[in-house]
C-alpha cells in the first residue's frame, strides 16, 4: 500500500500518477492525500513511491482526459484523486475509449465534479466585488473576498488578469489568494474575512440601481436562489437589501392593483390618452401589476385569489447547515401560513443531538419571539424533561408547521389547527431538518407530528409509547402533545395523561443512557 | 437633480426591457483598457424577480415625445421624469465595471426632439466610454427606428449589440396602439443593420484589423399580449423576422397593465407562463428543426399553457412515436418530449459504444415521466405501448408545477425544452 500526498497541486499529482501507473500500481494499492498531515488511515504504508524503468511513453492519454483531470483536481472532494487514478488505469488497461461512456459510473462522477469546478468558476467570475482601498502610490487598487467552494483561484485568475489588465486588484478567499500589479499574477495563502476592505463609497448608488431595476410584481425567490446561493450573499452588497425588497413588494403590489382597478372601473368611460392624473408618484410600479408568482407557476390568470405551490421545496436551499436553512425558511412561500404569522419559528438545537423533538406548529409565544417551545406547552415540556433528566439545551426541538395559524378573537390569536395541505406543504422543510441532524432519538409530540413522519392512520392514543424503527430514525416513538395536556379539562383525565407523558419521556431518557453509555 | 435620484427613475424606467443578454461578442483586452468581453457572458447578480443583472440597464431619459400606448414613458403618463448627461452614463458605467458588478451597458432612451437626435445622444455615450475611458467591455444600444443610415453606421461602430423593438406583432397593432410607428420604418432599420453586419463580417474574415460592426448581432422585442394577436401570429413575426434580418434574438415581453393605460388596453396582463411558451416555442425553431407551422394549428392558435410545446405537438402527433433511441436518425431524436439537444448529442455519442437503457436516460437527467411514452430503449420500457391510450396528456405532463417555475426562469436565456 502507498500513501500519496499531492498538496493540492495537479502537476505534482501527474507525476506521481505517471509512476505508479509505469510501476504497475493498480488503484486499491494507493491511498492518495491532499495533505502530509492529515490522519493515515493506514498502518506499514511505503511513503515512497518506487522508481520506475518503464518508458514513459506507456502512460499516453488522451488530450482531453487531462484537461478534465485538471479542473477535477481543483474539486473539494478528497476521494477525487482516487477517482482520477482510477479512470487512468482504466484508460491505459484496456478502456481506451472510456470517456465516451457518460453513464459509466466513474465518468458520470468526473463530470460531475468538472460541472460543479465549471460553475464554481462562473460563479467566481460573477460575484467578486471589488473595493476600492486607498493605494499609497496613488494608484486606484481593488480587492475583494470571495468564498468559492473549490480550489478554483489559480484556474479563475487568468479571467480577472484580462478583463481587469488596466487595474490593480487583489482578490482573497479563505484558501488562496492572488493579487495582480499590472505585469504578473502573484498566488499567496488564505485570508480570513475580517481582513478584507469592508465598504466601497460606490456600493450605496449599486444598490439604488438593483432596489430599482427589480420588479415587486414578479417575485420568483426560488428561481433568484437557485442562481444566487444564499452562501454568497454575505459578499454581495446588494443582497442586504433582500429582505426589505421582499417586506415591501406586497404593500407595493397592492398599490399597483389598487390603482390599475380604479382604472379599469367599469362606467368610467372612455378617456382620452391625456387624462393622466397628478398624485401618481410611483407611477413606474403600475407597469405589472398583480402577478404573483404563484399564477405564473401554474399558468392561471393573474388577479386571481393568490394561489400557493403548497409545497416548501422550491423554497429550500442545497445547503445542509442549519442556520442557512433556518435564514432560507424567512422567506418561504409555500403554503397560506407564510402571509398570517408574524415570523417563521424554524427548529432550534446543535445539528448532532441526539434527540429530537417534533410538535406541531407555533403558538402565540413562539410566534412572538421566533423560538419554538417557549410558551406554556413549551414550560411544560420544559418541567418534564427536566424531571426524567433529560437536558433540553441537548435536544434538537422542532415543529411540523414553521408558521402560526390563528384565528383573531378580539385583541387575542387563538391556535387553529393546521389544514392537511399547510402540514404537507411544509413537511420538506421538516425532512431537510431530520436529514440533517440525524437523531438517534426521534420523539413525536402530538398526531400531527405522528401522523407527518408515521403515516396517516396512526393513532397517539392508541400506539403512544411504542418505540419503533423508522426511515427517519432507529428509535421512534409518538407520545401526546404538552398542549393537548393541558387543554384536557378533567382534572382526573389532565393527571393520568400527565402521567404517560412522564413515562414516556422517562422511556426517552433511559434510552440516552443506554447510547451514552454503550 | 441628485445623481442617485436620476439612477432610481432611469433604472425604474428600463426594467421592462427583456433582454439582458452580454454574449456573443469577443472583446480582447490589449493590456491597457478596462474591460473584455466573453463569448457567454456573465450574470453578476439576481434580483428576487429571478431575474438577472448582468448590463447596467438604464434610459438615457425618459421623456418622450411618442405616445406608444402600452409604454409608461409616453408623453401622455405623468410618471416622474429625469434625463442623464452622457457623461453620468458613461461614469456610472466605468465605476460599476470596475468594482465586477457588471458586464457593460445597455442604454436605451425615449425619443427626445427627434429621431436623428436621440440616436446621437446615445452614440455619444457610447464614443465617450471606447474612446475617452479606454472602456471595452460590452455595450448594448438601442437604435431608433428611422434613425438615418449614417447614424446606424457609427453606432455598431462603438456597440457590440444593437436593437430596434418591432414593439407589436402585427401592423394592425402598431396602428392601433402605437400610431407614429410603422412595421415598415422599423424593418428598414433592422435591414441597414444587418447589411451593415454581414457586410462588417466579411471584411473581418478577410482582414483582422478592419473594423467589426455589432460584433454580437442584432435582437429585437415584441410586446405580448396587448392585443389580441395569437401566438400564431406572434410566432410567424419572428420567424420571418428572423430570416429576413438574420436577427440573434427574439425577446418576448408579456404586456402588464400601465398607470392610465387607455380602453385600447386590455385590462388584465397575460399570464407569464405564455411568454415561457413563445421563448420555448422560439427554441424549438431556431435550434430543433421544427416549422412555424407545427406549433400551434388553425383550430388552436394560442400555444398550451399547460404543457409545453413540443410535448402538444408530440400528442398531436402520436403516430410518429415511440421512437427508438438506439436507432432513430439526430432528427427525430430531437422531436422527443423531454429531450434537448445536448442529451440528444449524448445519446448519439453513448449509443456508438453501448445500447440505451432507461436508467442511462436517468443518469442524464432527463425528465423521466415525460420521455418515457415516446422512447424504445433496449430494456423493456412498458410505458411505450400506451401510446395510444387517451390517458397519455395526464401521464406525462408533470406534477410538480414548481419545476415550470425553475424552468421559466431560464428561459428568455435558453429556452431549452
Ligand atoms: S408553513 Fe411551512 S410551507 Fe407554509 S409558508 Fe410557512 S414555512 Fe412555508
Ligand atoms: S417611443 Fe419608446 S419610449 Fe417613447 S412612448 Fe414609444 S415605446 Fe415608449
Amino acid at each position: 500500500m502507498y500513501q500519496l500526498t499531492t498538496d493540492r497541486d495537479f502537476d505534482r499529482w501527474r507525476d506521481l500518477a505517471r509512476q505508479m501507473l509505469a510501476g504497475q500500481i493498480s488503484p486499491p494499492q494507493i491511498l492518495w492525500l491532499d495533505r502530509e498531515d492529515e490522519p493515515s488511515l493506514l498502518s506499514n504504508t511505503a511513503l515512497t513511491p518506487p522508481v520506475s524503468s518503464q518508458p514513459a511513453a506507456q502512460t499516453r492519454v488522451p488530450r482531453e482526459y487531462l484537461d478534465l483531470a485538471s479542473k477535477v483536481a481543483c474539486h473539494r472532494d478528497p476521494d477525487r484523486w482516487n477517482l482520477l487514478y482510477r479512470t487512468l488505469w482504466r484508460l491505459t488497461h484496456g478502456e481506451p475509449e472510456l470517456l465516451e461512456r457518460v453513464t459509466d459510473d466513474d465518468v458520470y462522477q468526473l463530470g460531475a465534479m468538472e460541472r460543479d469546478v465549471r460553475r464554481d468558476r462562473h460563479k467566481m467570475t460573477a460575484f467578486v466585488r471589488f473595493r476600492q482601498v486607498p493605494a499609497e502610490s496613488g494608484e486606484e487598487h481593488f480587492v475583494a473576498w470571495h468564498r468559492p467552494d473549490h480550489y478554483i483561484v489559480r484556474l479563475t485568475a487568468p479571467f480577472f488578469r484580462g478583463r481587469f489588465a488596466a487595474m490593480r486588484w487583489t482578490i482573497l478567499t479563505p484558501d488562496d489568494s492572488v493579487a495582480w500589479d499590472g505585469h504578473t499574477l502573484h498566488f499567496g495563502p488564505g485570508v480570513p474575512q475580517s481582513q478584507a476592505p469592508q465598504a466601497d463609497e460606490l456600493e450605496s448608488l449599486w444598490r439604488t440601481y438593483y432596489a430599482n431595476i427589480f420588479n415587486p410584481a414578479r417575485i420568483k425567490i426560488a428561481a433568484m436562489k437557485k442562481e444566487l446561493p444564499v452562501r454568497h450573499w454575505s459578499t454581495l452588497p446588494e443582497t442586504q437589501l433582500i429582505p426589505d425588497l421582499l417586506a415591501e413588494a406586497p404593500r407595493r403590489v397592492e398599490e399597483m392593483t389598487r390603482k390599475s382597478r380604479e382604472n379599469a372601473r367599469p362606467g368610467s368611460g372612455p378617456r382620452s390618452s391625456g387624462s393622466a392624473r397628478p398624485g401618481d408618484a410611483a407611477a413606474g410600479d403600475l407597469y405589472s401589476a398583480s402577478t404573483s408568482p404563484e399564477t405564473y407557476a401554474s399558468g392561471l390568470p393573474a388577479g386571481k385569489a393568490a394561489t400557493f405551490p403548497w409545497t416548501a421545496e422550491p423554497f429550500i436551499p442545497q445547503s445542509r447547515s442549519l442556520k442557512v436553512l433556518a435564514e432560507a425558511s424567512k422567506n418561504c412561500r409555500g403554503c397560506d401560513l407564510c402571509d398570517i404569522g408574524s415570523q417563521v419559528v424554524f427548529g432550534e438545537g446543535p445539528h448532532d443531538a441526539m434527540v429530537m423533538f417534533v410538535g406541531e406548529q407555533p403558538g402565540d409565544q413562539e410566534d412572538r419571539q421566533g423560538r419554538p417551545f417557549v410558551g406554556p406547552a413549551g414550560q411544560l415540556l420544559d418541567e418534564v424533561l427536566q424531571q426524567v433528566g433529560i437536558i433540553r439545551d441537548e435536544c434538537y426541538v422542532t415543529n411540523s408547521v414553521k408558521h402560526f395559524k390563528f384565528e383573531p378573537r378580539g385583541t387575542r390569536r387563538i391556535h387553529a389547527k393546521p389544514s392537511s395541505r399547510e402540514v404537507s406543504a411544509c413537511q420538506p422543510w421538516l425532512v431537510r431538518e431530520i436529514e440533517v441532524v440525524r437523531p438517534q432519538i426521534l420523539v413525536c409530540l402530538g398526531s400531527t407530528a405522528a401522523q407527518t413522519l408515521l403515516g396517516r392512520d396512526f393513532r397517539v392514543t392508541q400506539r403512544r409509547g411504542d418505540v419503533m424503527k423508522t426511515e427517519w430514525s432507529p428509535w421512534t416513538m409518538a407520545t401526546i402533545h404538552p398542549s393537548a395536556l393541558l387543554r384536557i379539562p378533567d382534572e382526573a383525565l389532565r393527571a393520568k395523561s400527565r402521567g404517560e407523558f412522564e413515562a414516556d419521556l422517562a422511556k426517552v431518557a433511559e434510552q440516552i443512557a443506554k447510547l451514552k453509555a454503550g | 437633480m441628485e445623481l442617485r435620484q436620476k439612477l432610481a427613475i432611469l433604472a425604474d424606467a428600463a426594467k421592462y426591457d427583456a433582454s439582458c443578454a452580454s454574449s456573443g461578442s469577443r472583446r480582447r483586452n490589449d493590456g491597457t483598457q478596462l474591460g473584455d468581453t466573453t463569448k457567454i457572458g456573465i450574470c453578476h447578480s439576481y434580483t428576487p424577480d429571478g431575474r438577472c443583472v448582468s448590463l447596467l440597464k438604464i434610459l438615457l431619459t425618459n421623456y418622450c415625445i411618442y405616445d406608444c400606448q402600452f409604454c409608461v414613458n409616453r408623453v401622455t403618463s405623468d410618471t416622474p421624469r429625469a434625463r442623464f448627461t452622457p457623461a453620468e452614463v458613461a461614469h456610472l458605467t466605468i465605476e460599476f465595471y470596475k468594482r465586477n458588478y457588471i458586464e457593460g451597458l445597455f442604454l436605451s432612451s425615449g425619443i427626445i426632439r427627434s429621431v436623428d437626435y436621440t440616436m446621437e445622444q446615445l452614440i455619444e455615450v457610447a464614443r465617450l466610454l471606447r474612446y475617452q475611458e479606454n472602456f471595452n467591455g460590452y455595450i448594448h444600444l438601442k437604435t431608433v427606428p428611422g434613425a438615418s443610415p449614417e447614424l446606424i453606421e457609427r453606432a455598431g461602430l462603438v456597440a457590440d449589440r444593437l436593437s430596434a423593438n418591432v414593439e407589436l406583432p402585427t401592423q394592425e397593432d402598431l396602428d392601433r396602439l402605437a400610431p407614429e410607428k410603422s412595421r415598415q420604418q422599423i424593418e428598414k432599420t433592422m435591414q441597414e443593420m444587418a447589411g451593415q453586419i454581414l457586410a462588417s463580417g466579411e471584411e473581418v474574415r478577410k482582414h483582422k484589423s478592419a473594423p467589426k460592426f455589432a460584433p454580437a448581432g442584432q435582437s429585437t422585442q415584441m410586446i405580448v399580449g396587448a392585443t389580441a394577436s395569437t401566438d400564431g401570429q406572434i410566432l410567424q413575426t419572428a420567424d420571418a423576422l428572423y430570416r429576413r434580418h438574420r436577427l440573434r434574438r427574439v425577446y418576448y415581453s408579456a404586456y402588464s397593465p400601465i398607470p392610465h393605460g387607455d380602453d385600447r388596453l386590455p385590462p388584465e396582463p397575460p399570464p407569464l407562463i405564455r411568454e415561457h411558451r413563445l421563448y420555448q416555442s422560439d427554441w424549438l425553431i431556431r435550434f430543433y428543426g421544427f416549422g412555424v407551422n407545427e406549433l400551434t394549428t388553425a383550430a388552436e392558435p394560442n400555444l398550451s399553457l399547460e404543457m409545453d410545446p413540443k410535448l402538444s405537438w408530440a400528442l398531436r402527433n402520436r403516430d410518429r412515436f415511440p421512437v427508438d433511441l438506439n436507432k432513430a436518425p439526430r432528427e427525430l431524436l430531437l422531436r422527443i418530449p423531454g429531450l434537448g439537444v445536448r442529451n440528444v448529442d449524448r445519446i448519439i455519442q453513448i449509443r456508438r459504444h453501448q445500447s440505451i437503457r432507461l436508467d442511462d436516460l436517468a443518469k442524464l437527467r432527463a425528465p423521466m415521466r415525460r420521455i418515457r411514452a415516446f422512447v424504445i430503449t433496449a430494456d423493456h420500457n412498458p410505458e411505450a405501448l400506451r401510446i395510444d391510450r387517451d390517458d397519455l396528456a395526464h401521464r406525462v405532463v408533470t406534477p410538480h408545477v414548481q419545476l415550470e417555475l425553475f424552468a421559466a426562469a431560464g428561459s428568455a436565456r435558453t429556452g431549452e425544452v
